[in-house]
């Protein structure tokens, strides 16, 4: 009876809805969204002394929001050449139909104010001129020497609000420098914000380092450097700077990286040819084996949620991709195609792996389903490899080495940005050579 | 002897000094320890987005004052946009009059509750068991209407599915298709394996003006989780809004003023 009445409801409704003409809509412009960025208003110009003027940050500040936005390939900033209104004006209320002239669908504006405490206020305000309306405003406060990171937060706020998913700006990106001949590379540990500015080194270079990672909540590194002439996993304290070696281990360690909640390193230990992988609780210093096999095992990654571990390891006789739980039961190999795969890293939205393939002798960076199903390869190069995921998950960075000349001039290595549709490759500015980096994740969360 | 001791205290204190010079570099840690930044942030959102903010008018109007040659520079083209408004409709009083009636006859109200009963999303939602024979009851008299019309407006086909019968041929669909098209831009940056399609049902002006534009599911925007939904959404009003007006047909209004755009970017996103 149930269903009789139900059919009944249906056939009534579906008679209901011809009245209507229906058309369905399922194509578009591909193109990044017009966006204007007005620069920013001044409220109290006699409060903004001569050190803070000249940070030019009614300028700067948006700039900063500009390129951030720009290089995410999302959206389309139009030139301030072309902006007809003041920004005086268009922070109180935009002249919609001056910013509709110029093709802008979103505009933001902003206002920089010095408050009681000498405190920087930046108010943005992020307007749809299509729809005439304001859609989200933000005020923010800090010293007026942290203007980057305001730009940044304000970045991020506006990519939520018209991507609907987190941003990535606030983010900071370690890397190994490299600097000097082939044959001598002194190779420092730096970090910088993830548009390139603020760059820091965090070692001297007097040691090799490698492969540093980055802990969940961004104040710890693991990396590996030599100790005794032997490669050791190295636990640094970017707050205090204060560094360490991880365990106390009888042979060579190397590949590390942090689990989901920060709590224990997990890497590759290897003595006599055979290198398993290894969890260590940081607290606890508590020594855990995961893998036991002849086979070479390494580059362990783990889940968001602790759950399982991706690595890769040539059991099967080539180097392939493999997930397990995490205490190593339910091995799985993943990959299935030709050609070797390798530095697997879990998604932060646990959706897929991120992997470097060596096929044919060209290098390729890339992603598949956890299943190892729905392989996609993102972008091709001579020699190009660890990727690292941005905190949403909608980004890679990874390093692309390039060949010199016979005499090895020319060669380099760069950091490089891909979104994981394989558009917007962009290279990342960096003061010398660079490779190996890590993002980290969002910093004002 | 003298010539001795000074010398030697020349030496040490050139070497005490040295120390002292050096000590400090050597025992500088390493590390370039990035600064802690703290930033507060605070929502103004509740008083920014008032519809009428007087503080800001002040402003504006005192802004405006300082520079009057400029704002009357820019002022005559919104009198001259008025005037061709006016001027574009042929007769407003007509229109004016004949557009609410129109509406009234329809009942819009009471179509728009039901068509948004009938999304697939709220019904599970909305949907009470005991209340089946209520709506049979209303369905049944709605069903009747909605014969009687049908039975009126056919007159060559028979068959209800074909597209013209449903008031737009095939190339009229594609015309007014093309028009949005143009004015849609997907937000790149949604996932493509999710059910995202956003209905958008309009009515239109004779002159093809958009009368009203509602978004079928609103309910689902302001849900958590929905962040992609809202995106899409504002994005596809954007584009009716940046379409309008549309391209109509010359004829057969009654035919074409309610329309429903369904938008689904699923197939350009998975490219």
């Amino acid at each position: 009876m149930k269903k009789f009445l139900f059919s009944i409801l249906f056939l009534l409704f579906s008679v209901n809805a011809k009245a209507v003409v229906t058309i369905d809509i399922t194509r578009g412009n591909l193109e990044p969204l017009p966006t204007a960025i007005a620069d920013f208003y001044i409220e109290n110009p006699e409060k903004f002394s001569t050190n803070i003027n000249k940070l030019n940050l009614q300028e700067n500040l948006p700039s900063v929001i500009k390129n951030n936005l720009s290089r995410s390939g999302l959206f389309y900033v139009i030139d301030k050449k072309a902006y007809i209104q003041d920004p005086k004006l268009s922070h109180l209320k935009p002249r919609f139909e001056d910013w509709r002239l110029i093709k802008a669908q979103i505009m933001v504006s902003g206002k920089l104010k010095i408050d009681d405490k000498g405190r920087l206020r930046v108010e943005f305000r992020l307007w749809d001129t299509v729809s005439a309306k304001e859609i989200e405003s933000l005020a923010l406060f800090a010293t007026p020497t942290s203007w980057r990171r305001i730009a940044h937060i304000i970045s991020d706020k506006i990519y939520q609000r018209l991507t609907g998913e987190e941003g990535y700006f606030d983010t900071r990106i370690i890397y190994v420098a490299e600097s000097g001949p082939k044959t001598q590379r002194v190779k420092k540990l730096a970090i910088m914000d993830q548009d390139g500015a603020s760059n820091k080194y965090l070692t001297l270079g007097n040691e090799l380092v490698l492969t540093p990672r980055f802990s969940p909540d961004g104040r710890m590194v693991t990396y590996m450097s030599y100790f005794k002439n032997l490669p050791r996993v190295y636990l640094l304290n970017i707050e205090t700077g204060i560094q360490e070696v991880v365990g106390d281990f009888p042979g060579m360690t190397f590949a590390p990286r942090f689990s989901p909640d920060g709590r224990k390193v997990i890497m590759s230990f290897a003595r006599d040819g055979n290198s398993d992988i290894y969890t260590m609780d940081i607290e606890s210093r508590r020594v855990e084996q995961i893998t036991s096999h002849p086979a070479i095992d390494t580059s362990p990654s783990f889940s968001p949620d602790g759950n399982y571990i991706t690595f890769n390891s040539d059991r099967s006789g080539i180097q392939q991709i493999y997930t397990m739980r995490a205490d190593g039961r339910s091995v799985k190999r993943i990959s299935r195609g030709s050609g070797l795969y390798g530095t697997p890293v879990w998604s932060p939205r646990g959706d897929l792996i991120a992997f470097t393939k060596i096929h044919k002798g060209k290098f390729y960076i890339g992603v598949m389903r956890t299943d190892g199903t729905g392989e996609r390869l993102l972008t091709e190069n001579f020699y190009q490899e660890a990727p690292s995921w941005s905190p949403n998950g909608r980004v890679l960075i990874f390093y692309r080495e390039t060949a010199g000349g016979r005499d090895g001039k020319g060669a380099g290595a760069n950091l490089w940005s891909i979104d994981i549709t394989g558009y917007n490759e962009i290279k990342i500015k960096t003061e010398t050579d660079a490779s190996d980096p890590s993002w980290s994740g969002l910093l004002s969360k | 002897m003298h010539k001795s001791l000074s010398l030697s205290i020349i030496f040490h204190l050139l070497i005490i000094g040295f120390t002292i010079l050096t000590l400090p570099f050597a025992m500088k840690q390493p590390i370039d320890v990035p600064p802690m930044i703290s930033i507060d942030l605070i929502q103004i959102s509740e008083k920014t987005a008032l519809p009428f903010a007087p503080k800001a008018k002040e402003i504006i109007e005192k802004i405006k004052e300082e520079k009057e040659r400029v704002v009357k520079k820019q002022a005559p083209p919104k009198k001259q946009i008025k005037k061709q408004k006016q001027d574009a409709v042929p007769m407003p009083d007509q229109i004016k009059k004949k557009e609410p009636e129109k509406t009234k006859k329809q009942n819009p109200e009471e179509v728009k509750e039901d068509i948004r009963q009938a999304s697939e999303f709220e019904k599970k939602e909305i949907f009470d068991p005991t209340k089946v024979a209520a709506l049979i009851d209303k369905a049944k008299e709605d069903y009747a209407e909605v014969e009687k019309k049908q039975k009126q407006s056919m007159t060559q086909s028979t068959d209800p599915t074909v597209s013209l019968d449903k008031g737009l041929t095939l190339s009229q669909e594609d015309a007014i298709k093309a028009q949005i098209v143009k004015c849609w831009n997907i937000p790149l940056g949604l996932p493509f394996d999710e059910n995202l399609t956003v209905r958008i049902r309009l009515q239109l002006n004779k002159d093809g003006s958009i009368l009203s534009s509602e978004i079928l599911d609103h309910a689902r925007m302001n849900r958590p989780g929905q962040g992609f939904y809202k995106v899409l959404a504002e994005s596809a009003l954007r584009a009716v809004r940046l379409c309008n007006p549309l391209k109509m047909p010359t004829t057969g209004h009654e035919k074409w003023k309610d329309l429903q755009l369904n938008f689904d970017a699923k197939e350009m996103l998975r490219g």
